[in-house]
């Protein structure tokens, strides 16, 4: 009975590709709305009891923090804080994602380029960027120069490698095809290599965007404390620990909802096919 | 036509067939992999219009190779490839290659991937969406227009890769291997519906295969590469009456002896 099945199944494998019947967790994965809002409540409820339970008094409870945060979006201190905060960060990763991937992409595409510009990203990679800090305050001064500077140097490697990589790995058979249909060598990299190596690339931004963040947290508790790192710096020197947590858990939260709608974008622009099979 | 030392004798009926006019002429072509790997050695043929020959060989004699030559992919060390009377310099409108691997853009659909030559032609969306349209329907896949490569079976994937191909009208179709990647059962159905297919399209076929019943099966004419240097071993012409019924060829004595015969040819190269 079984091998007479699979035997009929592979006679219509031509006509039609097959379903499979939907188990447990694909019908979990039907409804990941739910199922994230249920992991984070979980997470929320976790950390109340966790921070009560602890009696200490640097660790707020959930709704503690929730409160502060509040208060803060109240008196308006958090907006003026991410404004300042913004500025260097979307400087920063702007000059990144233009430099990163134009940089990246030719890297992929030219072998002169990748000689000349490799070794310097290898290099930015593998540097512990906070240890350098210091020296951009050195340079640049305490402003807002140094901060874009120390946005940048986390978040340009990133992008700038994850691109080279992207166009360098693409698969030699549809360019072939392309040439073969006689497509320009424009024609080849616009519409074979860039949406081939699209997906990379978005991950290799998506990573950047993060260590941007850390880039200008970094600067405003390292170099001045301006924004973010100022609410934090003052919270924490004032004993305010919900306040400051609530400054913590909001950078993290913006910096997740950033990276995500990310990936939105990247799916509707780029992959309409993986757009479809999700 | 240059015959080396032939292994197996050449069935005597080629007068009939030969009349018709070659369309691409290799010339003298030599390939030399990394300074020293020999892949081709002096390849001289003449391919007529309107046939379908098929490039038969163990692997490493060279017969992608030669294809991609021809397809203008690769450049050959010496010697030169003529299509329609003009010597080739890359890539043109008159040949369409089918890969072996596809080759289909995967955020693309069907239908985009099939007119896909077009659109690297400058066709308005339009007219290359109708052209598209009407091969898809030809090799089967109506109703997937709207799917995506990875929503459908190997063999559905190669079948567009054969609509792109002939989408853009050539003269040529240069397949190579276009059934290895597919199962069995498939590449049956498939070999019975390029002969089909050669019914309603006229053009000339240039098929690279390492399958003997396949060669045999689909061809007018065989020639056999033998490997290390590759070079053209034997040429056989075919005569196999290709009727109403794909199955009688399969049964065909004709057709069992060719298999045979250059079976036992083939033979003394494998190691």
């Amino acid at each position: 009975m079984l091998s007479a099945n699979t035997t009929a199944q592979k006679l219509t494998g031509d006509s039609q590709p097959q379903h499979a019947a939907p188990g447990l967790m694909a019908r979990i994965g039907d409804r990941p709305v739910l199922w994230r809002v249920l992991s984070l409540a979980l997470f929320c409820a976790v950390w109340e009891v966790g921070a009560r339970a602890s009696g200490n008094f640097a660790f707020p409870s959930f709704s503690q923090t929730l409160f502060a945060f509040l208060e803060m979006i109240g008196d308006g201190s958090l907006f003026w804080a991410y404004g300042r905060t913004l500025e260097p960060l979307v400087i920063g990763v702007t000059f990144s994602l233009l430099v990163g991937i134009g940089t990246g992409v030719a890297m992929g595409l030219r072998r002169d380029v990748e000689w000349l510009t490799l070794p310097v990203f290898i290099v930015m990679q593998a540097a512990p960027m906070a240890a350098l800090i210091p020296l951009v305050t050195f340079v640049y001064g305490i402003g807002l120069a140094s901060k874009v500077v120390a946005v940048v140097m986390l978040s340009l490697p990133v992008i700038a490698m994850n691109s080279y990589k992207a166009v360098r790995n693409t698969s030699p058979s549809l360019t072939a095809m392309c040439h073969s249909f006689q497509g320009s060598r424009w024609q080849q990299i616009s519409k074979v290599i860039l949406p081939e190596a699209s997906p990379m690339i978005f991950a290799g931004v998506r990573l950047g965007v993060a260590e941007g963040f850390s880039g200008v947290v970094l600067a405003e508790l390292l170099i001045t404390p301006t924004g973010i790192g100022d609410l934090i710096t003052y919270h924490r020197s004032i004993a305010n620990f919900d306040s400051m947590y609530a400054v913590i858990v909001s950078i993290v939260v913006f910096a997740v909802v950033t990276v995500t709608l990310l990936q939105l974008l990247e799916t509707a622009l780029f992959r309409p096919d993986k757009r479809r099979s999700k | 036509m240059t015959m080396a030392e032939p292994i197996v004798a050449a069935p005597e009926r080629r007068a009939a067939s030969d009349v018709a006019a070659p369309i691409v002429e290799v010339r003298g072509v030599h390939k030399i992999y990394n300074g020293d790997v020999v892949a081709l050695k002096d390849i001289n043929l003449s391919f007529e219009e309107g046939r379908l020959t098929s490039l038969l060989g163990p692997s490493g004699c060279g017969k992608t190779t030669l294809l991609k030559i021809i397809a203008g992919l690769l450049e050959p060390t010496a010697g030169e490839v003529m299509v329609k009377g003009r010597k080739i310099t890359g890539p043109g409108p008159e040949r369409a290659f089918v890969f072996q691997d596809f080759a289909l853009m995967p955020w693309a659909t069907v239908l985009r991937n099939a007119a896909f030559g077009l659109e690297l032609r400058g066709v308005p969306a339009k007219e290359r969406n109708e052209t598209a349209r009407h091969y898809v329907e030809e090799v089967g896949l109506k109703g997937f227009e709207e799917k995506y490569p990875h929503e459908l079976s190997g063999g559905m994937r190669q079948r567009v890769g054969l609509a792109r191909a002939l989408a853009v009208n050539a003269d040529v179709l240069l397949m190579d291997e276009p059934f290895s990647a597919v199962d069995e059962q498939t590449r049956r159905k498939f070999q019975e519906d390029l002969i089909r297919l050669r019914e309603v399209e006229n053009k000339t076929f240039l098929f690279v295969t390492h399958s003997i019943e396949e060669a045999v099966y689909v061809s007018d004419r065989i020639i056999l590469l033998s490997p290390r240097p590759g070079r053209v071993n034997n040429v056989i012409d075919l005569d196999i009456r290709r009727g109403d019924d794909p199955e009688a060829i399969r049964r065909d004595p004709n057709y069992l002896d060719t298999v045979e015969e250059i079976w036992r040819g083939i033979k003394q190269y494998l190691d």
